[in-house]
């Protein structure tokens, strides 16, 4: 849903909304799926990311996102910098991830490790700032940052969504959204759950002891 | 949020408000936040404003590149022309210093995005300055502009990569004329011919910054694009309509948009950015920037 305070910022260092704002909160959605700042990461630019990113600092902001700083932060700036101080050596390439329209020009993959674990994002910065994940480790999502969002991989048994909703309900978290994807039947759920409000470290416990849930991350609400 | 220009301006003149009002009275509904809380948010999105147009006004900013900077200070110190010590003038001082400051990296608001960001501020704050035009009135202009960037955002395009430099510095025109026009008494409908008035004047502009970069001459691009909202201003609140509706004109921009060629949109490939003066620039800013 478009938000006035979508198209009335975001506040933000220059020069791009897409190439710099909107390629901060992609980093940083890439930055909450291994909760905390990556070890590695592996940035490939497509399109007009890869063509015009270098002028508009898109490496800057996806660094800084990385790196936990939000658009409005100075130290995007210093972004690259500031990383090789951390020691970190992020990397960066220019590639095709498909054809318009299916692929937004300014798309990117981020893939990212940090303590063993590894995950990859697809996504497109669509313009004043706004962005769209459209895949998270080939399961296909819809995640724009707008909301506070708990995604999760679960195996497929019945029952499933019911748990976990329940136990966002004795939290007092109101779910806006709820999607479930899985590659095939019987194979693994990926479940997106958009909330009304930032589930705390209590849900992200009580999720994680399922012994049905593989893994699950909070992503934090970047926009709106 | 309001899907077309029309349905919030019937919305407003039937209830007897403002678009602003109906506009924040939405936005409370669809994200769940109070007016307060969102006029609120919008007040601090004012200040950032100004303050990059005091920034921007100091006139020792460069880009990376040196490229782009110190145009405002000229329009404020420089000689005179035809239009000096005008409203109309100190907007386009204006203008160019927000953009200035974005090209340096600095802090702006994107309204609705930083490659257009100079627009909306240039305009409402000149006015406001000129006319003694409150805070108050201010923020309720950035919701009557965010109501009007949403439905461009919904039925074209707010991104020069899909839809041209008529999807930003355009759709801000269009923002800035609608949202100026209703802070200055304009009633809905005179606010929204305004936004039809601008962005007929942008149909068709092309995204060709020099080697991709948000500066040249996307610099220029917002003071002439905050000029394109005061002329649309001034006739909206003369009594002038026009025939094609603010929608119809920004379905347009959205097809028009479709239909551009990938060299207009952002990618340096064709307009300004592939003259040869062009060309030579953007390879010299490259090697600037490699070396900084």
């Amino acid at each position: 849903m478009v938000s006035i305070l979508d198209i009335i910022g975001p506040v933000m260092v220059g020069p791009s909304s897409s190439h710099t704002a909107g390629a901060c909160r992609l980093g940083l959605i890439a930055r909450d799926l291994v909760a905390g700042t990556p070890e590695t990461a592996l940035v490939e630019l497509h399109g007009s990311f890869a063509r015009t990113g270098e002028g508009h600092g898109t490496d800057k902001a996806i660094v800084g996102g990385l790196l936990g700083f939000k658009t409005d932060d100075e130290r995007i700036r210093d972004a690259l910098t500031i990383m090789e101080k951390e020691g970190l050596a992020y990397r960066f390439e220019k590639t095709t991830l498909g054809a318009e329209p299916e692929v937004h020009p300014n798309s990117v993959r981020i893939t990212v490790s940090r303590e063993h674990r590894n995950h990859v994002i697809l996504g497109a910065s669509l313009g004043a700032g706004r962005i769209k994940v459209s895949q998270i480790d080939g399961y296909p999502v819809e995640i724009d940052g707008s909301s506070h969002t708990i995604v999760l991989v679960a195996e497929d048994i019945k029952g499933s969504v019911a748990r976990i909703t329940s136990i966002l309900s004795d939290a007092g978290v109101n779910i806006a959204t709820l999607r479930l994807t899985r590659k095939h039947r019987g194979g693994d759920a990926f479940m997106v759950i958009e909330l009304d409000e930032r589930p705390d470290e209590t849900v992200r416990d009580a999720v994680r002891a399922l012994p049905w849930v593989k893994w699950s991350h909070r992503i934090d609400k970047v926009g709106g | 949020m309001f899907g077309s220009i029309a349905e919030a301006a019937k919305a407003a003149e039937s209830e007897g408000k403002t678009i602003a009002q109906v506009a924040l009275e939405m936005e409370s509904r669809d994200q769940g936040r109070t007016v307060e809380d969102i006029r609120a948010a919008l007040a601090r999105a004012l200040k950032v404003m100004r303050g990059a147009v005091e920034q921007g006004l100091t006139g020792d900013l460069r880009s990376a590149s040196g490229l782009v900077g110190g145009d405002a200070a000229k329009l404020r110190t420089g000689p005179d022309g035809p239009l000096a010590g005008t409203l109309f003038r100190d907007v386009l001082m204006r203008a160019l210093a927000v953009q200035e400051v974005n090209a340096a990296m600095g802090v702006i608001v994107a309204a609705p995005t930083a490659g257009g960001a100079g627009v909306l501020p240039a305009v409402l704050l000149g006015i406001a300055r000129d006319k003694n035009i409150s805070d108050d009135k201010l923020i309720d202009a950035l919701a009557c502009a965010g109501l009007i960037g949403a439905v461009v955002a919904q039925r074209a395009s707010l991104s020069g990569a899909e839809g041209g430099c008529q999807a930003e510095t355009g759709a801000a025109a269009g923002m800035a004329a609608g949202a100026a026009t209703e802070m200055l008494g304009g009633t809905p409908m005179q606010a929204s011919h305004a936004v039809a008035l601008a962005q007929q004047g942008t149909l068709g502009l092309v995204c060709d910054p020099l080697g991709g970069y948000v500066e040249l001459p996307c610099v220029f691009r917002n003071a002439t694009g905050a000029a394109i909202a005061l002329a649309a201003i001034e006739m909206s609140l003369a009594g002038i309509t026009f025939a094609i509706p603010a929608d119809e004109v920004i379905d347009t921009m959205g097809e028009i948009g479709r239909e551009m060629d990938v060299r207009y949109r952002e990618t340096a490939g064709g307009g300004l950015a592939a003259t040869p003066t062009g060309r030579r620039l953007a390879k010299e800013r490259l090697t600037q920037i490699r070396r900084a």
